[in-house]
């Protein structure tokens, strides 16, 4: 038997197979039985954080929400989440950052309430995003923590405002700036260079596009970069990952997680309380 | 070439005339293939390498994205070099164990042009942002059919000769047979249930399920079976006891599919399946001590070998690092040490340790011996061989060391509570150190392929060299 090719193939090769798959497999998906998996709409439906936050991208970057998503409607948030399901999976955030906070490690003193079953429990988790590996934090409780916009900018370069980190830029979640957006970034960042083009090209510099641009980038070439892709102008992908990342942890009562946050040596102070 | 069968009293001679048992040129295409997608996964490592010491020079291309390439790193390794170095060996093993050739020589080259389609399409969706979210499953949902469909028709091609031998089976076949269908099983539970059907903690057990399986029951039975099969007829001498061998595989068989869920420790999937995964792991690194005393005692007597035969000196080379991980292995699982080294570096050198240390040591040690014989030409240079061989090993050593340390550090960095940055900063010089071993791992396969060029040129201009150094 333990030599025959029935042996190893029957025993060994389907028989031992099927009792992991049993044990290890079975086993918890009937012990979760009771918890149906939630569609993306449903999440969405009662989620008032998250709601906040698209309707605040809608706010910051009113042209190009319009142009992807249209109104911050419970469908487009939907529709964004799953997207930014899609971006975290594409590029692989999933390898550097994980999604479960452990009981262990002081982790819950770092991120918030440690994970429970009921939160996986849904389409965005199919495959679930636990992840093996952080070299960022872990991102279960990132929602609320920071605003849109640094979320925009750390997307766009990271170290811009979190030194140190080795997280890669991902200027393709960007469109351009438009040219009249750039003449008012001008205008308000350097009006002298705006009165000298004026002078160089006379009032109306809309008209002569190409020569304007060819002077930026000679004298101000990271403000002509952003007609190419700029961190105010987060495309579908970047909105899209932006809503999912603030998702994250939305669900929680405690929202955001930094809410009711005692400092460290005040909670050990009196450690009884 | 004559092969004669006389092991058994009762089974006749089998005449078999001169090149229709092996396929060789298979198994070159196989290699060559192997060879290339080693570099493009060496490529990706590469690079992920420098992103994270900030030397990257490629930022702000979504192709040539850190993210994306280090999926491509690891499936150009899995399904790249590994898959591809494995059929050719199969092919060059499995018709001389049975003294049959495979069911199709057709079908064969058929399954090695489909698999390249595969690969290569696998490289072109991850490229292109298609990644599915299952870790060493990234390979985008709509070529998952395709492959689990080839990996039919490769389990049919080898088992045909296999189901055609009769009288008592080698070692070999056994893990071989046990393989095919591990293989497919685990690559249609891994890549379809957790995408479409179970959510949540339910279906993290079965990506960790997958992981494991991925490795332990489609590389590790196939990488073992060819060792049981180059060790003793590089040696000249049969495998010391037949009863660990048994008790190596049937200990693998029951305990190596039970420790999927040891990947996700302190997750929601409930306490008691993680103890169980946590006992059973601890249960394979015992069978894995029976199997490597069994090698061992099989070289004893012979360890000048050690010294003097190269692809000798590769597979316990990687006999002894496949100890270490496993040993690694039996103390990480533990969920005290868990707390410490989940999530970092630790884990990243362990999975280094063995896929590079382990199952590609050995596929060196196989073309080392196997090059010379497709060939028909001796190496071009042993010293470029050593280089190889020193680099390869100095390489991977420094990089797990380097990697094991970091993991520590960062395991303590996070839970001191200090901000996030100071565990990347502390992190940099063993990235740095990593980075270097890296391309000391590079700079010794880019020695290999430049020997191999090299000696194929040789085969070129004497193609007389005779099969002498077959019986070597």
């Amino acid at each position: 038997m333990f030599e025959s090719k029935s042996g190893v193939l029957l025993i060994g090769g389907l028989g031992f197979f099927l009792f992991a798959f049993l044990s290890n497999a079975v086993v918890p998906i009937l012990l979760y039985r009771h918890l149906p998996e939630q569609s993306v709409e449903q999440l969405v439906e009662n989620n008032q954080n998250l709601m906040y936050q698209f309707e605040d991208l809608y706010v910051r970057y009113p042209e190009t929400f319009k142009k992807y998503y249209g109104e911050p409607t419970q469908e487009a948030a939907a529709e964004a989440l799953r997207l930014g399901r899609q971006v975290y999976i594409g590029e692989g955030c999933w390898h550097c950052h994980s999604q479960f906070v452990r009981p262990v490690s002081n982790e819950s003193d770092r991120w918030g309430k440690v994970a429970f079953s009921e939160e996986y429990q849904n389409e965005l988790q199919r495959p679930v995003m636990f992840g093996t590996r952080r070299v960022g934090p872990d991102l279960s409780r990132e929602g609320g923590r920071r605003g849109n916009d640094w979320h925009a900018v750390h997307f766009f370069d990271p170290p811009l405002v979190s030194p140190n980190s080795p997280m890669p830029k991902y200027t393709w979640f960007y469109d351009g700036l438009s040219f009249d957006a750039l003449l008012a970034r001008l205008e308000q960042q350097d009006p002298k260079l705006l009165e000298t083009l004026k002078a160089e090209l006379g009032d109306d510099l809309a008209a002569k596009r190409a020569e304007v641009v060819a002077q930026l980038q000679a004298r101000r070439p990271e403000l002509a970069a952003e007609l190419e892709a700029s961190p105010d102008a987060p495309n579908k992908r970047g909105l899209a990952i932006i809503t999912y990342v603030q998702w994250l942890g939305s669900w929680l009562e405690q929202y955001p997680d930094y809410e009711n946050y005692v400092p460290l040596d005040e909670e050990m102070e009196n450690p009884l309380e | 070439m004559t092969v004669s069968a006389n092991q058994a009293g009762d089974i006749p001679p089998v005449e078999i005339p001169d090149g229709e048992l092996v396929e060789e040129r298979l198994v070159l295409w196989y290699f060559y293939a192997a060879l290339a997608y080693l570099f493009i996964s060496m490529a990706g490592g590469l690079m992920m390498a420098l992103q994270l010491v900030e030397w990257n020079p490629l930022q702000g291309s979504e192709y040539l994205s850190p993210g994306r390439w280090r999926m491509i790193h690891t499936n150009a390794v899995a399904y790249g070099f590994i898959a591809n170095a494995f059929l050719g060996a199969l092919h060059w093993a499995v018709p001389r164990l049975t003294l049959r050739p495979v069911a199709s020589r057709r079908l064969s080259y058929f399954i090695f042009d489909a698999w390249q389609i595969v690969v290569l399409s696998t490289a072109v969706g991850i490229l292109f942002g298609h990644a599915q979210g299952i870790e060493w499953g990234e390979t985008p949902t709509w070529i998952d059919p395709l492959a689990l469909a080839g990996l039919a028709l490769v389990a049919f091609n080898f088992m045909v000769p296999i189901a055609k031998t009769t009288g008592p089976l080698y070692v070999t076949l056994w893990y071989f047979m046990a393989a095919f269908v591990w293989t497919f099983l685990t690559y249609a539970m891994g890549n379809f249930m957790p995408e479409y059907y179970v959510p949540g903690s339910s279906g993290g057990a079965i990506a960790g399920l997958f992981i494991h399986d991925l490795v332990g029951l489609f590389v590790t039975p196939l990488a073992w079976g060819l060792m049981y099969y180059f060790v003793p007829i590089l040696l000249k001498k049969p495998i010391w006891s037949h009863g660990l061998s048994l008790v190596g595989f049937w200990g693998l068989a029951f305990f190596y599919p039970l420790n999927g869920i040891h990947h996700f420790l302190y997750t929601p999937i409930p306490m008691f399946l993680q103890y169980g995964a946590v006992v059973a792991t601890i249960a394979v690194e015992m069978v894995v001590t029976t199997v490597i005393i069994n090698f061992f005692a099989t070289i004893w007597g012979s360890t000048r070998q050690l010294v003097t035969n190269l692809p000798i000196r590769w597979f316990y080379s990687g006999m002894v690092l496949y100890f270490v991980t496993c040993a690694q292995c039996a103390m990480q699982v533990t969920l005290t040490f868990q707390k410490l080294i989940h999530f970092t570096d630790w884990v990243v050198g362990h999975a280094h340790l063995v896929m590079f240390g382990v199952f590609r040591v050995w596929f060196f040690g196989m073309m080392t011996y196997l090059f010379p014989r497709l060939l028909r030409a001796p190496w071009y240079s042993r010293t470029l061989c050593e280089w190889h061989y020193w680099l390869s090993i100095g390489g991977i050593t420094v990089m797990f060391i380097d990697l094991g340390l970091a993991g520590m550090f960062q395991g303590y960095y996070w839970a001191s509570l200090r901000p996030w940055d100071e565990s990347v900063i502390g992190s940099q010089p063993f990235w740095m150190i990593r980075l270097f071993s890296g391309l000391a791992i590079i700079a010794g396969q880019i020695t290999f392929v430049y020997n191999l060029f090299m000696t194929w040129r040789l085969s070129r201009k004497a193609p007389a060299w005779s099969t002498a150094l077959a019986t070597a």
